[in-house]
């Protein structure tokens, strides 16, 4: 028994498959994790995020210290409610999670950290908030939930107050804007458009099925994780970890190398490594043979070996597609080790799908 | 509930075998299996003429979330494969004892081993 979100009973009642996932109990599908795929990129798919960790960073001194804490900027965020994606790296330059941070006011900024990376990231965020003048403070009265899919804002709006509709539908991609007890953010994991909107737990049910009857379609775990291969987008504790840097992660556009006298935690290694050149890359994987790729598979380059960190069928291109990290002199094609047998894989560049269509060549 | 057909005999590992006029066994994964792989999207099937020894991983199924074995339970040899899974590997899906068999295999001695369980006894594996 793990822990349950505040729409644990809602997952039950449609049917959905429990499985744990990173110490929660979390639906994988209602049904068919292809179907729901399918929705996310054709019309709407609603997903129960509330797992993931909502932590508020208070004090006149956090631009600061976010600025030396992250290897993206927060600099760079110049009206309230905008977005960043960044990596929250270690001394070595490894990445300790993966996140999105917004700017809410000059002395307060939100994050949203994985689930599975809870603990070591607030005791990391503790530790250096100590003696700064930054309180970090974890809001688990919080619920997430994402509308995500091409017709996902719209069917959403219905959600808010009417007065707030025209505001909500508005904001640009990746900003944000409290409505309410609503916290609506134009982002999302899927690559598609839509929002994330962070509730008040005890009011995230009753969001869920208006959501639900505006025809947003219940989505599992499953089709998210697809959603997100295809859209080039990495996982942590699969494509990165505490000792891989973005570098190696396909992430190096994520790190603000300028201004080059702002020293955030990890540039050191990282500046290092970028002059040396990275030893290993993150590249994207289309299997040119028939067969599946998977997690850990051995990939033979002429330049030594690799391996997928992600791999699975994806609904929208109907091949299968991965993310490998291979030596950095690794060419065009490579071979995965599948069952001991060497099947054929050409390296794209992610993403594979964005807004419904494929950004690859197939053949 | 999942179906599972009277006149079928299972594998504790959810296969289905099914006895042929003409000697042959025909091979396939139950409705219970189908249904927690989830949509099966790749089925990897042997070479006709592979000689199979009793509970030899004898092909893939792969859902969107993962690769799994399928067993023969039966020594024999593979006489057939399903060339439609090729293509359309959700017939394991939509219709697991029929158009959605994996291999028809020529069994090299009887069928009735004790691992293979009748409806009834397969059907109690699934309610533990």
């Amino acid at each position: 028994m793990g822990d349950k979100t505040p729409l644990y009973q809602d997952h039950e009642r449609l049917g959905a498959r429990i499985v744990d996932f990173g110490g929660w109990d979390m639906p994988l599908h209602y049904g068919s994790q292809v179907e729901e795929h399918h929705a996310v990129r054709t019309d709407a798919g609603l997903f129960d995020v509330s797992h993931m960790t909502v932590v508020d960073l208070e004090g006149e001194t956090v631009q600061a210290w976010l600025r030396h804490l992250l290897a993206n900027d927060v600099a760079r965020l110049k009206a309230p409610g905008k977005a960043l994606y960044s990596c929250l790296l270690n001394e070595q330059g490894g990445v300790i999670d993966d996140l999105i941070v917004y700017f809410l006011a000059p002395d307060r900024y939100r994050m949203v950290v994985n689930a599975a990376t809870r603990e070591k990231d607030l005791s990391w965020l503790q530790a250096r908030a100590a003696g700064s003048g930054v309180t970090v403070r974890e809001r688990p009265e919080l619920a997430m939930i994402a509308a995500q899919g091409p017709s996902a804002r719209d069917k959403a709006s219905t959600l808010l107050a009417p007065a707030d509709r025209d505001a909500a539908l508005a904001l640009e991609p990746f900003t944000a804007a409290q409505f309410g007890q609503l916290f609506v953010a134009r982002t999302g994991y899927t690559g598609e458009d839509g929002w994330e909107i962070i509730v008040p737990a005890d009011a995230a049910a009753e969001a869920w099925r208006t959501l639900e009857n505006a025809g947003v379609r219940p989505c599992g775990l499953g089709a998210r994780d697809t959603l997100r291969l295809e859209a080039g987008m990495n996982l942590y504790g699969q494509d990165m970890d505490d000792t891989t840097t973005p570098l190696e992660s396909g992430l190096g556009w994520t790190v603000a190398w300028e201004p080059a006298d702002r020293d955030f935690i990890g540039r050191a290694v990282l500046e290092a490594q970028r002059a040396a050149g990275a030893p290993r890359k993150l590249v994207g994987l289309l299997l040119e043979d028939r067969g599946v790729l998977r997690g850990h598979q051995r990939v033979v380059t002429p330049a030594g070996d690799g391996e997928v960190t992600s791999g699975s069928f994806s609904p929208t291109l109907g091949r299968s597609i991965g993310f490998a990290r291979v030596p950095a002199a690794a060419g065009e094609h490579v071979e995965v080790d599948i069952r001991g047998r060497l099947l054929g894989a050409r390296v794209v560049r992610p993403p594979f799908v964005r807004n419904g269509k494929s950004r690859i060549q197939l053949d | 509930m999942s179906k599972i057909p009277a006149e079928l005999k299972y594998a504790p590992t959810h296969e289905w075998l099914r006895p042929e006029d003409d000697g042959s066994v025909t091979l396939g994964i139950s409705d219970h299996a189908q249904e927690a792989l989830g949509d099966l999207v790749f089925v990897e099937t042997p070479e006709v003429g592979r000689s199979l020894a009793p509970g030899e991983a004898c092909a893939v199924v792969e859902s969107v979330k993962a690769a799994s074995d399928v067993y023969s339970p039966i020594a024999g040899a593979v006489t057939a494969v399903n060339e439609a899974l090729a293509t359309q590997p959700e017939l394991l899906n939509s219709d697991p004892y029929g158009e959605g068999w994996i291999m028809k295999i020529q069994p090299t001695s009887g069928i009735e081993t004790p691992e293979l369980l009748d409806a009834k006894a397969y059907a109690a594996t699934l309610e533990d």
